[in-house]
């Protein structure tokens, strides 16, 4: 057992080292600790160097802040992850469907599987989408979806996030950082690679170009720009899928149509990967404040002339209230029970349930049902008294804009400090890509980790790290000794 | 590529080339503070033509009073309120260079972002103690110089001969350019002391400092096997194709980089006839000439001509 009983997937405190494990347990164990010291501070400078960095919001003079590595991998068995796939997989089919649906038929209201008010009421229901298609039904080409684990065998779903979920530059530059600081135990192990998933999601953003016909679809990666916090993803990102990284004033609506403009004039652009939030997309339609977004696109897009991954409008199917429906998601789409299960979901729009949470405020986490990031969120073990009570009031004020859940003791891995090898909790985020051509999951993603002792917030926002991720062969652990 | 792309490309590419060209003024100047005077002098004097050859003595004087030694140096090393100083144009570059992460190699951020981390830990120094003492401030000159060179050496091995790299080197070469002429012009009208005979001693440091500023005091030696004169500096810096500092040199190679940029469009502008035409005028120019018509003329003229190219260049290419 790791911290307070839960399950360490190393086996650390407890009698026997989990086997796949064991060659990480035996390098812990025989190297000195002044040289994983010299580890810790490589990948520090490595990152450095580098220039990742993540900014965090409300905190200026961290504006370039790096998020902490933490240099012991994690591992998940071949097994393991073949499981998980197929839950992903299923999973991502089922939210795609939901969304042509809601945004169509609207089969699953007619049905009360969902309460109307869920979707049309939703802050990221779009109504500008009704009666639209997404092209080839594809409308969260890039999900991430939050997995936490509970002992052995209980994956358990945290949360989807379909709407720009980000954090993969982390998981492809934590491998190559591992793989450079520490060859010798990456041999030991049949370490799946990560490394095509820029391939993979060119090869997403490719199938589901408006003009097929067209011999070279011309891709772009939309930014807020410098200031934004996830920016160093961006621009790594346009790197590896080699397509230009387009601020929206790089792009202009010429008779629907999208052109950016280049020292060559302008040039048509097929698809936009954008890491831009809907409401900052088009001025002309959404908020006209914004000088982030194109005027024009959405008619353009509309118009069918271009591709916006993810979809306009997929908001409302990453919503914490929605996520307690995704299970009922599944059956009603697929037909086929989930394989992945949810974390238990109180909804607090539900008066009994209301009640429910509020005598059980200090067993809960409460979490704003549009929240991301950590924000807004009560985890109510670890919180005051009088915090729990202005997150009452709160709840009492406006029940809808809640949902809670059972603070689940989140497994641990052993992490790397100075003052020894000690256990965190950490949680998945596997990157699921949907394109014409199919659903492709990279083995692994990133293994976010809570670096305060006994915390069980693992956001980079709120202090969190991350870890290398290794899906490893059952079998095997070559070249022993 | 974006349109916003390159313009990010050529700035970041005349920021670091400002940054080093600041450094080198400041080395070049010291040495001459450093000289022996006979009789009453102008201590600024020196100063103040470094601040004009840098062109931010009218920033300087908005923003502080009489020109001095501690003062000059501050403003134009870490003084945020000079649009020019050292660290303004190391952050600059970088504000550039993450802007087009993309269009940049590994090595060549990472010689921007490490420029930029030491220009952090100077900072950190200065604000714990007091300014820089001379030797802090020498290795301070001495790191700047290497940034440039890191990134122009990365630059030059690992892009690739795209637009990309042609934009960098437009970059490179107008801002380089600039500083010479900026030089010669500033030294042009400094005023000798008045019982100092022409070609006398403090005269012949001054030009071996303009040599210095440029690096170019052995390569003087190596092309004119003479002692330092006048006239064959300024052969040296405007004429000689093979000192890569001379403004021909520069044009050169702003002409190979707008030839090429045009071949890969397959179309040709006004920026290119512009290069061109000035490339001629220094290829047809022999000093003789530009003495006799005045050699304050010919560069003032170079000058302006330089600042036209690169708006014709934004004009055609980068669109603002």
């Amino acid at each position: 057992m790791g911290a307070g009983g839960s399950f360490d997937e190393m086996g650390l405190g407890g009698e026997s080292v989990r086997p796949l494990y064991r060659q990480i347990a035996r390098w812990l164990e025989e190297t000195p600790p002044e040289v994983l010291a010299s580890r810790r501070a490589q990948a520090e400078y490595m990152f450095r160097r580098i220039g990742i960095t993540f900014g965090v919001y409300g905190d200026k003079d961290a504006a370039e802040r790096l998020i902490p590595f933490d240099i012991v991998p994690r591992v998940i068995s071949r097994g393991e992850w073949t499981r998980l796939a197929a839950g992903l997989t299923q999973r991502v089919n089922a939210l795609n469907m939901f969304l042509r649906d809601v945004y169509g038929p609207r089969a699953i209201l007619r049905e009360n599987i969902v309460p109307e008010e869920l979707i049309l009421r939703n802050p990221y229901y779009r109504p500008e989408m009704i009666g639209h298609r997404a092209p080839h039904d594809i409308w969260v080409h890039i999900a991430g979806i939050d997995i936490v684990r509970v002992d052995e065998n209980a994956f358990y779903v945290l949360e989807d996030n379909a709407r720009t979920p980000s954090g993969v530059s982390y998981m492809l530059e934590n491998r190559e950082v591992t793989m450079r600081l520490m060859p010798d135990l990456f041999a030991r192990h049949r370490v799946a690679p990560v490394d095509d998933y820029p391939d993979e999601l060119l090869a997403c953003l490719r199938s589901v170009t408006p003009r097929p016909s067209a011999s070279d679809a011309s891709i772009v990666l939309l930014t807020p720009g410098p200031f934004n916090s996830a920016y160093y993803e961006h621009s790594f990102l346009a790197d590896k899928l080699g397509v230009e990284l387009v601020e929206g004033r790089d792009l202009f609506v010429d008779e629907e149509v999208v052109f950016m403009r280049t020292t060559l004039g302008p040039k048509r652009v097929d698809v936009i990967y954008r890491r831009v939030d809907d409401e900052f997309l088009d001025p002309l339609v959404f908020n006209p404040e914004s000088l982030l977004g194109v005027p024009g696109l959405l008619g353009a897009y509309l118009a069918g002339n271009v591709t916006i991954a993810n979809a306009v409008g997929t908001g409302v199917a990453d919503d914490k209230a929605i996520y307690s429906y995704v299970p009922e998601l599944i059956r009603f789409y697929l037909s086929e029970e989930p394989l992945l299960q949810n974390v238990p979901t109180y909804r607090c729009r539900e008066p009994q349930m209301l009640n429910f949470v509020l005598e059980r405020l200090d067993q809960l986490v409460v979490k704003e049902v549009n929240g991301s990031g950590g924000y807004g969120m009560l985890v109510g073990p670890h919180a005051s008294a009088a915090q729990r009570e202005f997150f009452a009031a709160k709840l009492k004020a406006d029940p809808a804009n809640y949902i809670a859940q059972p603070t689940l003791a989140l497994s641990t891995c052993p992490a790397s400090f100075d003052s020894g090898i000690s256990p965190r909790h950490v949680d998945l985020r596997p990157f699921v890509l949907s394109g014409a051509n199919g659903v492709r999951i990279v083995p692994g993603g990133l293994t976010r980790v809570a670096l305060t002792q006994g915390s069980l917030v693992v956001n980079s926002s709120q202090g969190g790290g991350t870890k290398d991720t290794w899906v490893v062969d059952d079998d095997a652990t070559p070249g022993e000794g | 590529m974006l349109a916003r792309t390159a313009d990010n490309l050529f700035w970041l590419a005349r920021s670091m080339e400002r940054a080093d060209f600041i450094a080198r003024m400041i080395e070049a100047t010291l040495r001459l503070e450093y000289l022996p005077r006979s009789g009453v002098d102008d201590p600024a004097a020196e100063w103040a033509g470094a601040l004009n050859a840098v062109g931010v003595d009218e920033a300087f004087h908005a923003t502080r009073g009489e020109i001095d030694e501690a003062s000059a140096i501050d403003f134009l090393t870490f003084d945020r309120a000079n649009p020019s100083s050292i660290c303004n144009c190391l952050e600059n570059a970088r504000a550039n260079g993450r802007a087009v992460r993309t269009a940049l190699t590994v090595e060549t951020w990472t010689a921007i972002n490490d420029a930029w981390l030491e220009l952090k830990r100077f900072e950190a120094t200065r604000r714990a103690g007091r300014d820089l003492d001379r030797e802090a401030l020498a290795r301070f000159l001495d790191y700047v110089k290497k940034a440039s060179l890191d990134f122009d050496g990365a630059c030059y091995r690992t892009m690739l001969r795209n637009d990309g790299y042609w934009f960098n080197r437009l970059g490179i070469f107008v801002e380089r350019a600039d500083n010479t002429a900026r030089l010669l012009d500033v030294k042009y009208h400094l005023l000798l002391p008045s019982n100092e005979k022409v070609g006398g001693s403090l005269d012949y440091f001054q030009w071996v400092a303009i040599l210095r500023a440029v690096s170019a005091a052995t390569a003087y030696h190596w092309v004119y096997r003479d002692r330092v004169k006048p006239w064959l500096i300024a052969d040296l810096l405007i004429l000689k194709s093979a000192m890569p500092r001379s403004l021909i040199f520069c044009y050169e190679s702003i002409d190979l980089a707008l030839d090429s940029l045009a071949r890969a469009d397959g179309r040709s502008g006004a920026a290119q006839r512009q290069a061109r035409a000035m490339l001629a005028t220094l290829e047809r120019a022999s000093m003789s000439e530009i003495f006799q018509d005045g050699l304050h003329e010919f560069i003032t003229t170079f000058i302006e001509d330089n600042a036209r190219l690169a708006a014709t260049i934004s004009e055609q290419y980068l669109f603002v």
